[in-house]
C-alpha cells in the first residue's frame, strides 16, 4: 500500500476502547461508537426495546429539551445516526474536523444522559411501530429479516427492529433499565478517523466520556435456531428467495478463502450468480450473496428476487450453481475479486465515515486493529487451490431456504435440510 | 482542485475537476436523454437501453464489458432519469483509461437481437420488483398525474406493456436521434491531470456521433387533483403531494433548497417536529425537484391508513404558516450549517463530486466548486425565502397515493 496508516488506540480511564485514525488530507471526521446495547440484549417477549431506545437517544439529554439538542447538533452541521443492530446500537457521526471537537460533549451528553422521559415514550414506540407495519410493505427488506432469524440462532437471529406483537409490553422503566445495564463504557467501542490531533482529541474525549460507569454485561446466553425451509404468504408481484449457510468467521484464519469464496459468486458483475442467473437466462434483476460475520459465527446469505412462475428455475439454478462453485475457479476470475478488494480499500481512506466504522468494527469482531495493508497482504496471498479446497471442505451440507410471495417453492434442489 | 474545460472536434465536451489529494478518479458519461424524449410507443426505452449499454459493442462482448471493469476494481453503474441517462465508474488512477474506452463503449452499444430479447426479462423483473415497492409506485403514479400532458409525467421504466412491444430496430433508432455529442458531457473528478486525460479522450471518445437534439420544452400548468390507487394487501399508507417551485435554470432554486430543508428534511425540520417526532407517521418529508424547464416541491408521507387523512391537514398546516410567515432566522442559519457540512463531507469523494460536476454542466453550463456552493448556500438571506413563498408558495396541487384508502 502506498499510503502508510497511524493508528492510536487507547483506553480511557473508565475502560471505553479508543480507536484513531488521524486522515491528514481531508476536510472532516467521523466516528462510530458501539453500543453494547442491541437486540440480542432484547429480554424475552420485549423484543423491540433496544429499538425504541435509540429512538429516544435524540430526545433531549442533560437538561437540554429535545429541540435544543436537535439544533446544537445541526448547527454543527452533524450528520448523525442511531442504528440497532443485534449486538450493538451503533451511534454514527460526521461532520468537518473542527465541528466534531465542538460536538463530542454534546455527544457524550446525549448518550450518557439521555431524558428518556416517560413522556417521549410513546411516541418513540409508535415510531417502531410504524417502521415495522412499514417493513410489511417492502417483501425484500422483510426477506432479509426473516432469512437472518431462521440463519442464526436465537438471540442472534432475533429481529433487532423489533417485533410487533411484542412493543405494547415494553415500558418505559424497560428502557430506561436497558439503558443503565447495556450502555456502558467497559464493552463499548468508539472508532474516530479524520483530521484531527491525537493528543488534544485524547484529551477531550477524557473529559467528555471519562466520568462515564458501568461494568461489561454478561455474555449472551445463544439458544437454537427455528427450522427451515419456512415460506411466507403475500400478495407480490415477485417471490423474494432468500438462502444460507455457514460459513467461517471474520476471526477464523480461513476468513479470506471464505471472502474470496462469495465474491466469486457475487462481487461484481462478472461474478458467477449475476452471469449465469442474470445475464445468462434473464431469471432476475436482483441476485446478490454476502458474507455476514458475528465475533464467533457466520452465514453466506444469499438473496434473489423475481417473478413467481420463474421462482423455481431461478432457485434451482441459483443452488447449482452455488454447489459448483469448486468447479474450475479460474485464476483470472480470483484476479478481478483481488482487483475489487485492493481497489475498495484505497478508495475507503478518502471516507472518514467508512474508516470510522471499519476501525470500531475489527476492534469488535477481531479485539485488535487490522491494518489495511495487512488485509492487501492477506488478499495476495489468496491462491486458486487454497479457495478451491475451502470451498470443499466448507461446502454446504444444508441450507436454510427462506421465500416470500405468492407461492413457496420446491426446496428438493437443496443439498439438505436442517 | 483545479477545473478545466474543452470542446473536442466531435463537438463532446469534457470538463474536469482534478485533485492530487484524493486516491482514485471517477469519470461519467451525462446523457441528455431520459424518460421525458420518448413516445409513447416507446416508453421506457432509455431506461432500457441503458441496460443494453452493458451489452457490449463491436469490439467487447458482454461478458467482457462486465469482466474488464471488475479486472480494473471499477466501482460503476449506470442510472436513468426522466431527463438524464448517466454512466460511470471510479476507478484507481492507473485505471483511467481502461475506464474511458469501457465507459465509451458503453454509449454505442451494439444492440444485438438475442441480448435484447434476454434483457428484456430483466427489466420485466425489474418492473415487477417495483410494483411490490408502494413508495416506488406511489412516485410513478404522482409524477403521471402531476405532469399529466407534460413528457415529465413519462415512466422511467416504462410497462409491462410497453416493454413487452419494444422493438431493437425502436431502440436503435432512438439511440441515433439522441447520442449525439452535443447532448453529452463526460465529467471527470479526483486524481488525474488534464494533460494526459485529454489525449485519452480523444483517443477513446472519438466514434460518437457528432451533432445535436434539441429538447421540447412545453408550458405547463398543473390542475389539482386527487388520485389513489388502492392496494388493500398493502399495510401502510403511502401519500405524495407535488406544487409548482422553481425550475432548474431559476436562481432562487438554492432558496428553494434551504426552504425543503427547514420544512421537509428528514430530522429537525417543520415536517419533523409535527408528524414524525409525535410518531403520527412512519416517515415525512419535502424535497424540491428541479427540471429542465420546470421544477416542483414533492412531500412524501406513509403512515398508517387511519391517520392519513389527519397528517395531510398536519402537512397543509404546516405548509399554510411558513407561506404566512417565512422562516427564521435561527431556522436558515441550521439549514445553512446542514447543507454546509454535507457538500464538504460528499465532497470528498470523487465520486461525490462527480454528479453535481456533470448535472450543472449538462443544466447550465456551469462549474461550481466546493467553496462556490457554501458561498452560495451561506448567502441566501430570509429576504430571498420571502421572495420564493411569493412566488412559489407551499402550495400543493396534486396528491396521489398507494395503500388501502380507495378516499381521503
Amino acid at each position: 500500500m502506498e499510503v502508510p496508516q497511524f493508528i492510536e488506540i487507547f483506553r480511557l480511564s473508565n475502560g471505553l476502547l479508543v480507536i484513531f485514525e488521524p486522515m491528514p488530507d481531508v476536510q472532516s471526521a467521523a466516528l462510530s461508537l458501539l453500543l453494547p446495547a442491541g437486540g440480542t440484549r432484547d429480554a424475552a417477549g420485549r423484543c423491540g426495546t433496544s429499538a425504541i431506545l435509540s429512538e429516544m437517544f435524540p430526545r433531549g439529554a442533560d437538561g437540554l429539551s429535545s429541540r435544543s439538542l436537535c439544533a446544537a447538533l445541526d448547527n454543527l452541521g452533524l450528520q448523525r445516526n442511531f442504528q440497532t443492530g443485534s449486538a450493538h446500537i451503533t451511534f454514527s457521526a460526521a461532520t468537518t474536523a473542527d465541528r466534531l471537537t465542538d460536538a463530542l460533549p454534546l455527544i457524550a451528553r446525549m448518550v450518557l444522559q439521555p431524558n428518556l422521559h416517560d413522556e417521549d415514550f410513546d411516541p418513540a414506540r409508535d415510531l417502531v411501530a410504524q417502521s415495522l407495519l412499514a417493513l410489511e410493505d417492502e417483501p425484500r427488506q422483510q426477506l432479509g429479516r426473516l432469512l437472518r432469524q431462521y440463519s442464526y440462532p436465537a438471540p442472534w437471529g432475533n429481529p433487532s427492529e423489533g417485533e410487533l406483537a411484542d412493543l405494547e409490553h415494553i415500558t418505559p422503566d424497560d428502557i430506561r433499565q436497558h439503558h443503565q445495564q447495556f450502555v456502558v463504557p467497559e464493552s463499548a467501542i468508539l472508532g474516530i478517523a479524520g483530521n484531527l490531533d491525537p493528543e488534544q482529541l485524547q484529551q477531550t474525549l477524557e473529559s467528555v466520556f471519562g466520568g462515564w460507569r458501568g461494568t461489561a454485561p454478561p455474555a449472551v446466553t445463544t439458544g437454537t435456531r427455528p427450522a427451515a425451509p419456512f415460506h411466507q404468504h403475500h400478495e407480490s408481484a415477485q417471490t423474494h428467495l432468500g438462502l444460507a449457510w455457514d460459513t467461517v468467521q471474520y476471526s477464523d484464519p480461513r476468513y479470506y478463502e471464505a471472502w474470496a469464496a462469495v465474491s466469486l459468486l457475487s462481487g461484481g458483475m462478472s461474478s458467477r450468480l449475476f452471469t449465469e442467473v442474470r445475464e445468462k437466462r434473464g431469471l432476475c434483476y436482483a441476485i446478490s450473496a454476502s458474507l455476514s460475520t458475528l465475533q464467533d459465527d457466520a452465514r453466506v446469505m444469499v438473496y434473489a428476487g423475481t417473478t413467481t412462475e420463474r421462482a423455481q428455475e431461478t432457485l434451482d439454478v441459483t443452488v447449482q450453481e452455488i454447489l459448483r462453485l469448486s468447479e474450475g475457479i479460474t485464476e483470472d476470475e480470483l484476479q478481478r475479486c483481488r482487483a475489487r478488494a485492493k481497489s475498495s480499500l484505497i478508495m475507503q481512506q478518502e471516507s472518514t465515515s467508512s474508516r470510522a466504522g471499519s476501525l470500531a468494527r475489527d476492534m469488535y469482531l477481531l479485539r485488535r486493529f487490522v491494518s489495511l495493508e495487512e488485509i492487501h497482504d492477506r488478499i495476495d496471498a489468496l491462491t486458486v487451490d487454497g479457495v478451491r479446497q475451502f470451498v470443499i471442505d466448507h461446502a454446504p451440507k444444508s441450507m436454510v431456504l427462506v421465500s416470500l410471495g405468492p407461492q413457496a417453492p420446491d426446496p428438493s434442489c437443496l443439498p439438505q435440510q436442517l | 482542485m483545479k477545473f478545466q474545460h474543452c470542446q473536442l472536434p466531435s463537438g463532446l465536451t469534457l470538463i474536469a475537476e482534478t485533485n492530487p489529494a484524493v486516491h482514485s478518479v471517477a469519470a461519467g458519461f451525462f446523457v441528455r436523454a431520459g424518460s421525458r424524449d420518448e413516445t409513447a410507443e416507446v416508453s421506457g426505452v432509455s431506461h432500457f437501453l441503458e441496460h443494453m449499454a452493458f451489452k457490449g459493442d463491436d469490439r467487447f462482448s458482454a461478458d467482457d464489458i462486465n469482466r474488464v471493469f471488475d479486472e480494473i476494481g471499477a466501482k460503476y453503474n449506470a442510472s436513468t432519469s426522466e431527463e438524464v441517462t448517466m454512466y460511470y465508474a471510479a476507478v484507481l488512477p492507473e485505471y483511467l483509461e481502461r475506464a474511458l474506452e469501457l465507459l465509451s463503449a458503453l454509449l454505442q452499444p451494439a444492440l444485438r437481437q438475442e441480448d435484447f430479447d434476454m434483457e428484456k426479462n430483466v427489466i420485466l423483473e425489474e418492473i415487477s420488483m417495483y410494483e411490490d415497492q408502494p413508495s416506488f409506485t406511489c412516485y410513478d403514479h404522482i409524477m403521471a398525474t402531476h405532469f399529466n400532458g407534460h413528457p415529465l409525467g413519462q415512466s422511467i421504466l416504462g410497462s409491462q406493456k410497453s416493454i413487452t412491444a419494444l422493438t431493437s430496430e425502436q431502440m436503435s433508432s432512438y439511440h441515433t436521434s439522441r447520442y449525439h455529442t452535443g447532448n453529452i458531457v463526460l465529467a471527470v473528478a479526483g486524481n488525474c491531470d488534464f494533460d494526459q486525460l485529454l489525449p485519452l479522450v480523444e483517443k477513446h471518445c472519438s466514434r460518437i456521433r457528432s451533432g445535436i437534439t434539441r429538447r421540447t420544452i412545453p408550458d405547463f400548468t398543473p390542475q389539482h387533483t386527487v388520485s389513489l390507487l388502492t392496494r388493500e394487501s398493502s399495510v401502510q399508507q403511502h401519500l405524495m403531494q407535488m406544487g409548482p417551485a422553481p425550475r432548474g435554470s431559476d436562481p432562487l432554486r438554492f432558496a428553494a433548497e434551504l426552504l425543503s430543508v427547514i420544512v421537509g428534511d428528514d430530522s429537525g425540520s417543520r415536517l419533523f417536529w409535527e408528524l414524525v417526532d409525535p410518531g403520527h407517521v412512519e416517515s415525512c418529508d419535502l424535497g424540491f425537484s428541479e427540471y429542465d424547464g420546470d421544477g416542483a416541491w414533492m412531500s412524501y408521507l406513509s403512515c398508517n391508513p387511519t391517520d392519513a387523512a389527519k397528517n395531510l391537514e398536519r402537512c397543509a398546516q404546516v405548509f399554510a404558516e411558513v407561506n404566512a410567515g417565512g422562516v427564521t432566522a435561527e431556522e436558515l442559519e441550521q439549514a445553512r450549517n446542514k447543507v454546509a457540512s454535507r457538500i464538504v463531507l460528499r465532497g470528498e469523494r470523487p465520486m461525490g463530486r462527480l454528479s453535481s460536476l456533470g448535472s450543472n454542466w449538462l443544466y447550465r453550463q456551469e462549474y461550481r466548486s466546493i467553496a462556490d456552493d457554501m458561498k452560495i448556500i451561506r448567502s441566501v438571506t430570509q429576504e430571498q425565502i420571502q421572495e420564493l413563498l411569493r412566488k412559489f408558495p407551499l402550495q400543493m396541487t396534486t396528491t396521489a397515493g398507494v395503500g388501502p384508502l380507495s378516499t381521503l
